[in-house]
């Protein structure tokens, strides 16, 4: 049972006032794209041991979608942020990389 | 025998005894008693029969970790199976009964499995049940199912009831020992909010019975001390009879609190379950002691040693006159000591160590009690009571070298720290060899979400057994949590010495004693069956705990873990640790599933949605339907009437003058700003920015993938706001669809939405004399001129506001009315009354759907199934060609999507008009590679219309717009095959004339 | 016109924490830009009150505005004042990109009063939330799960509290409410 803090309303929510979104920071293909690139949209995701970046959803509660950094295996949260980013931001990288020195997640690190 | 002593007993109030019974039985005891303390004063020794091989059983424990004592407990509503009798507090009027004999706990009829235990060794269900194939349903399983099960199931509903609770503390302190409260004295002093929970009624766990010194004083009283202090403090919350049964991620704990399972005739909730959320943890949760595995230890009259002082020192208990104590370690002597004390006999004390023991022993001895050193137990002998033991040395195989009469055997294996809170989020644990148990690792405790960790132990739990080293080690953890330098009480140090690891007893015991040595009481696993797996070649711990059942009963093996570990190790020539202990999981003692429900049964077991009609529905008798969490009326049957008569006459009524029908749940969401025509043609297939104010359009919207998910007509309000329909159900998760895109994908689109779903009524009002009751109602012209199909207006409607749209899912000329939800019923009662000269009459769900099947209009969920994409349903002209995206557009281009052979939409009517049934496929030729028949299509809406006097379906159907007319077969459940021909979907109406008058 | 009927009509559980339905309650939801000075002008001009800070709730005679999310505020009001306050909105806001929607019949709005820890353990008892006077006091406004539905819940004053849900689960918050109360006393707040 995770406690994530919701960056827009600052409540330190239960995760039972929480819903989970899947990966984060995807990159959208629509139409014109090589099936290729959609099969990568639509279905292939990170099944990191470590460092992941998820989507959530503060649904009871502000009903604002945000982005947390955690850890798969201790659920160490290393920051969560604004859902209006394509990327993580370089507090949340700097943050992860203190604790999990030489991480890296996709095209991130 | 089993007696009350005539003194003694700290936690009795002798002033107030209590009647209760067993097996019928009437017993009497004391306020403070335990059932199990109740039961051996009345020298009920025998409690229950053993699992597997129903073998006589009595109390062997004092506490949770009582493998044996299991009893049902109370009658009726409240009737409750496998109870600890440890750990069930005596009232006056309690009732109890003994589990798993027949046809009674004296004489029972399953105990020949005993005989035959032999013949049923570990695995003996794995490997004689898997063949022949049949053998299992028609021999085993009804033999199995008759004997196996522990405890009845209760019968009727729970009385009681139950609750949750949130609280947030700094610290959680979870033992109220003298270590838990030491740890939380100190913790405290920081000004820190914590939280204190005992699973028992009493203050001081093991201390006041074991005795010592704390600050210049008994034990006891810095106990009463402490609690008082403790209370005193503002910060600080104790709750007894309060369990901590788990250690969640980010330092979520469950308590589980028993407020009057002692006192049921209090008021209030029987449990509530506590869900705490801790920034720090201290488990003090003390240790336990572990039997010995010698012969015949499980014959009743054998306890642990600690639990047979309890009695005595607790509750003026004897448990037999003559009592041998068999020891690896020092503490056992104290309980030769008080029971010398409270003047019954101890023939010998066994003490299997060579050397024996320190300062405890010389103690025993100059109270005159006889000690043997390096001697064990060969076999105890009785049946359903000790009747004595044989000693053996330690180190040989179990020659008896004398037979003491004896009527208890108090034995000890040395003690276990409760490690299981500390382990149940990820906490490690280091093997003490000079102490032979798992303690632990303070170096890698449980992490939470800030990557440091958030339990700590204190005192027993973390292997300090000593009284000045419990205290000492107590101190530093509060210290630790609150950041002080808090120093330690003065404690006086009574030195032990050193306990030496017994896991076998005599160490070369042979073949049959090993049959008969008890490692997991509750499942009957035994030294032999453990040996066995190994020889099996079951190395894993996890492996062997699954194969003989060790450590899975209802006490999770809390006796029994670290001796099948030990066994094992010894088996698999590998020391303990590499060995490893299997996973501690919660509950820590089971808890009541109404503590986990809480407050949610009966009633509000669900949210149940109501619409504002809710209470005038019920009043007509509705036919109830769920869809999602709302109630709609499926039909209103009225006297005399089944379901399918009144379905038909709501139908023909409809058609022929005029039917109203709740339609609130339906979704209705507003979607504004200046962006909010180019976001709606995203979401929607159609092209949604054209359409004008005033007007409707039928919309579908897809996932990114391509499946249709939803639809619903469309009102465009003004240049800049839409108002958007979706299906019933479906509110909220296309509202949430909508931000989800709105907040993470196009958030530079200046778009709000509002789901005003509920600020709404909505009546339709439906069939040729609509328009007649709405004139009649007076206040808006709905004329056709005025308000065509497909447009909406607002005005007042009988004086009240409303907003109209003229749209139609049955074919007729309908009319949907907005109304503010607070104003619905009446406007509903007013169209009632406005419409009776037409008959008019309420329809429900299924009339609704039958209308909209004869007309051939899809319902997301029957036509929809989340593999079916819009094209599949003949809707391409509700799928925008111009549009550069809308969401799911890419998703159909995939060559899956495109595949000419995808089945389609078509409508079947069978041949002799029966009814196909629902979901039913129709076969093809030939078969697939599994050698299933091949199938080409399925039925996915069903019915029988009255309108047309037959059944009529659609479904999809390969290739089936091209096979008009042809006929296609659907075999049937029963064997037999209902013949359709696949037609137009649209089967009444074809030319939709009636809507659009 | 007939008169608005709340969602239970006046529902009244009485102990020593009291619910009861509010009857009906003006509200409207407001999304915007919260830090608009065109907004904050024109909430204050329809209500008094002024755009409340992150989590809190103001008051301004019988008008009261609730931060219920970065863009939205809930704005509540004498029921037969709504018309009147969206035609301010509308007219103060003009050409600015807001959303302001009359939700008086969506919702349902319940009033505890009780002692102040006892009402305060009503809700403690469904709401993964801290209820602790040090954690959550009159001002501030908290959105979270009653049970299984969503709520927000804020304390006028001590002593008093205020839920507000979806009206088609009024029956269920209501049902929920008074079984908390009927329970009695944790006695964990003091």
């Amino acid at each position: 049972m995770l406690t994530l803090q919701c960056p827009y309303c600052g409540v330190m929510a239960d995760e039972t006032e929480l819903s989970a979104g899947g990966e984060a920071h995807l990159k959208r293909f629509g139409p014109g794209s090589s099936d290729a690139e959609f099969e990568t949209y639509m279905f292939m995701r990170e099944n990191p041991k470590g460092v992941h970046f998820e989507r959530w959803r503060h649904a009871n509660g502000c009903g604002k979608w945000f982005h947390a950094a955690r850890c798969t295996t201790t659920l160490e949260v290393f920051g969560t942020y604004s859902a209006q980013v394509s990327e993580p931001p370089q507090d949340i990288k700097d943050a992860i990389t203190a604790k999990r020195p030489g991480w890296a997640w996709r095209e991130f690190a | 025998m089993s007696t009350r002593l005539t003194s003694g007993g700290r936690l009795l109030n002798k002033g107030k005894p209590l009647r209760f019974t067993f097996n019928g039985k009437n017993f009497k005891g004391y306020e403070g008693d335990t059932l199990a303390s109740a039961l051996l004063a009345n020298d009920q020794m025998l409690v229950g029969r053993s699992f597997k091989y129903h073998r006589p059983r009595g109390i062997v424990a004092s506490g949770a970790e009582e493998p044996n004592a299991l009893v049902g407990l109370g009658r009726d509503g409240r009737f409750e199976p496998n109870q600890r009798v440890t750990t069930t507090e005596l009232f006056d009027g309690l009732d109890s009964e003994s589990q798993n004999h027949w046809p009674s706990l004296e004489f029972d009829v399953g105990v020949v499995n005993n005989y035959a235990a032999r013949f049923l060794p570990a695995g003996f269900y794995y490997k004689t049940f898997m063949a022949p194939r049949a053998a299992w349903k028609h021999l085993f399983e009804p033999i199995v199912r008759q004997s196996a099960g522990l405890g009845k199931v209760p019968r009727d509903r729970d009385v009681d009831t139950y609750e949750h609770f949130y609280a947030y503390v700094d610290v959680l302190v979870v033992g109220g020992g003298v270590a838990g409260l030491q740890a939380a004295r100190v913790a405290a002093q920081s000004g820190a909010k914590v939280l204190v929970l005992e699973q028992t009624a009493h203050w001081g766990g093991r201390a006041p019975v074991d005795g010592g010194e704390v600050d210049g004083k008994p034990v006891a009283d810095w106990v009463d001390q402490t609690v008082s202090d403790l209370r005193n403090l503002p910060n600080v919350t104790l709750r007894n009879r309060c369990m901590a049964s788990g250690v969640y991620d980010h330092g979520y704990v469950l308590g589980y609190e028993r407020l009057t399972d002692h006192a049921p005739q209090a008021q209030g909730p029987r449990h509530r379950l506590w869900r705490i959320r801790a920034g720090q943890i201290i488990t003090a949760t003390g240790a336990i002691e572990r039997p010995l595995s010698f012969a015949g230890n499980d014959i009743p009259g054998v306890m642990l040693a600690g639990a047979l002082r309890d009695y005595v020192v607790n509750y003026g208990v004897s448990v037999g006159d003559r009592t041998v104590v068999v020891t690896n370690n020092d503490d056992a002597y104290r309980t030769a000591i008080a029971l010398k004390q409270a003047g019954m006999m101890v023939p010998a004390i066994l003490d299997a160590r060579p050397t024996g023991g320190g300062a405890l022993a010389e103690e025993a001895r100059a109270l005159g009690i006889r000690v043997e050193t390096g001697k064990g137990i060969a076999k105890v002998h009785g049946g359903k009571r000790v009747t004595g033991v044989s000693v053996c040395l330690q180190a040989g195989e179990g020659a008896a070298l004398e037979t003491i009469a004896c009527d208890a055997v108090a034995m000890s294996g040395g003690w276990s720290p409760v490690v299981h809170l500390w382990s149940h989020c990820g906490g490690k644990l280091i093997w003490d060899d000079a102490h032979a148990m798992f303690r632990p690792d303070p170096d890698k405790a449980p992490t939470g979400a800030d990557g440091k960790g958030f339990v700590v132990t204190a005192g027993a739990a973390s292997g300090a057994m000593q009284l000045a080293d419990v205290m000492a080690d107590a101190t530093a953890a509060g210290n630790k949590v609150a950041g002080l330098s808090t120093d330690t009480p003065a404690v006086p140090a009574t030195p032990e010495a050193a306990m030496q690891a017994v896991w076998l007893m005599p160490q070369g015991a042979n073949a049959k004693l090993k049959m008969k040595s008890w490692l997991d009481y509750q499942n009957d696993v035994k030294v032999s069956d453990v040996q066995l797996a190994a020889r099996e070649g079951y190395e894993s711990v996890e492996h062997t705990k699954r194969y003989t059942t060790l450590g899975m009963a209802t006490d999770q093996g809390k006796l029994s873990n670290i001796n099948g570990l030990a066994i094992l190790s010894d088996a698999l020539d590998q020391p303990i640790p590499q060995t490893g202990t299997t996973t501690f999981r919660p509950p820590y003692t089971p808890i009541s599933m109404g503590a986990i429900a809480g407050e949610a049964r009966g009633e509000i077991f669900q949210p149940l949605r109501r619409t504002p009609m809710h209470d005038w529905h019920d009043t007509q008798k509705a036919d109830w339907e769920p869809v999602g969490h709302w109630r709609r009326p499926f039909s209103y049957p009225r006297t005399g009437e089944s379901v399918e008569q009144s379905v038909s006459r709501e139908i023909l009524q409809v058609r022929n003058s005029v039917g109203m029908l709740d339609a609130s749940t339906l979704g209705k969401i507003i979607v504004k700003g200046p962006d909010a025509g180019k976001f709606m043609d995203l979401m929607y297939t159609n092209m949604m920015s054209t359409l004008k104010p005033g007007k409707c359009r039928y919309g579908l919207m897809c996932s990114e993938n391509g499946f249709l998910m939803d639809d619903g007509v469309v009102a465009r309000i003004d240049d800049d706001t839409f108002l958007c329909h979706t299906t019933t159900g479906g509110a909220d998760r296309i509202h949430a669809h909508m931000e989800e895109w709105l907040q993470t994908e196009w958030w530079d689109m200046q778009v709000y939405t509002a789901n005003v779903t509920e600020q709404y009524a909505q009546i339709a009002v439906v069939g040729p004399n609509a328009r007649k009751v709405l004139e009649k109602l007076g206040g808006m012209d709905v004329s056709k001129e005025a308000l065509a199909f497909m447009e909406w207006a607002d005005g007042e409607l009988a004086g009240i506001k409303v907003r109209i749209y003229r749209i139609s899912f049955s074919g007729e000329l309908s009319y949907e009315i907005a109304v503010d939800a607070g104003h619905g019923q009446a406007l509903w009662d007013k169209i009632a009354a406005a419409g009776a000269e037409f008959n008019i009459m309420p329809y429900g769900t299924e009339a609704l759907h039958v209308l909209r099947a004869e007309k051939g209009f899809i319902m997301i969920g029957d036509e929809t199934d989340g593999t079916v994409i819009p094209q599949d349903l003949g809707l391409n002209w509700a799928i925008s060609k111009k549009k550069e995206d809308f969401i799911g557009k890419r998703g159909q281009q995939r060559s899956h999507m495109t595949d000419p052979n995808r089945w389609k939409l078509v409508g079947l009517e069978t041949l002799d008009g029966s009814v196909l049934p629902d979901g039913a496929y129709a076969s093809a030729a030939g078969s697939n590679e599994n050698g299933q028949r091949n199938m080409q299509g399925r039925v996915t809406s069903t019915y029988y219309s009255p309108t047309l006097g037959k059944g009529i379906a659609m479904g999809l159907v390969l290739n089936g717009p091209d096979r008009m007319g042809e006929v296609i077969e659907f075999p049937k459940t029963d064997g037999t095959i209902i013949k359709a021909r696949i037609c137009d979907p649209v089967f009444y109406d074809k030319d939709g004339e009636k809507q659009n008058v | 016109m007939s008169e608005a009927l709340s969602a239970l009509n006046g529902a009244f559980h009485k102990g020593a924490v009291t619910v009861e339905d509010i009857g009906p309650q003006g509200m409207i939801t407001l999304r915007g830009n919260l830090a608009d000075e065109t907004l904050m002008a024109a909430v204050k001009q329809a209500t008094g009150a002024d755009v409340p800070a992150l989590r809190k709730i103001t008051h301004a005679g019988p008008c009261s505005v609730a931060w219920m999310s970065p863009d939205e505020l809930l704005i509540l009001l004498p029921y037969g004042d709504v018309t009147a306050a969206l035609d301010v909105l509308n007219a103060a806001m003009a050409g600015s990109h807001f959303l302001a929607v009359n939700v008086s019949d969506a919702r349902a709005l319940f009033r505890l009063t009780g002692k102040p820890a006892a009402v305060r353990e009503v809700i403690a008892k469904l709401a993964p939330a801290d209820l602790s006077a040090d954690a959550f006091a009159p001002g501030d406004i908290r959105r979270s799960r009653m049970a299984q539905v969503a709520a927000a819940f804020w304390l006028p004053e001590e002593g008093v509290a205020q839920v507000v849900c979806f009206r088609s689960v009024a029956q269920y918050a209501f049902d929920v409410l008074a079984t908390s109360a009927q329970a009695g006393p944790v006695g964990y707040f003091r």
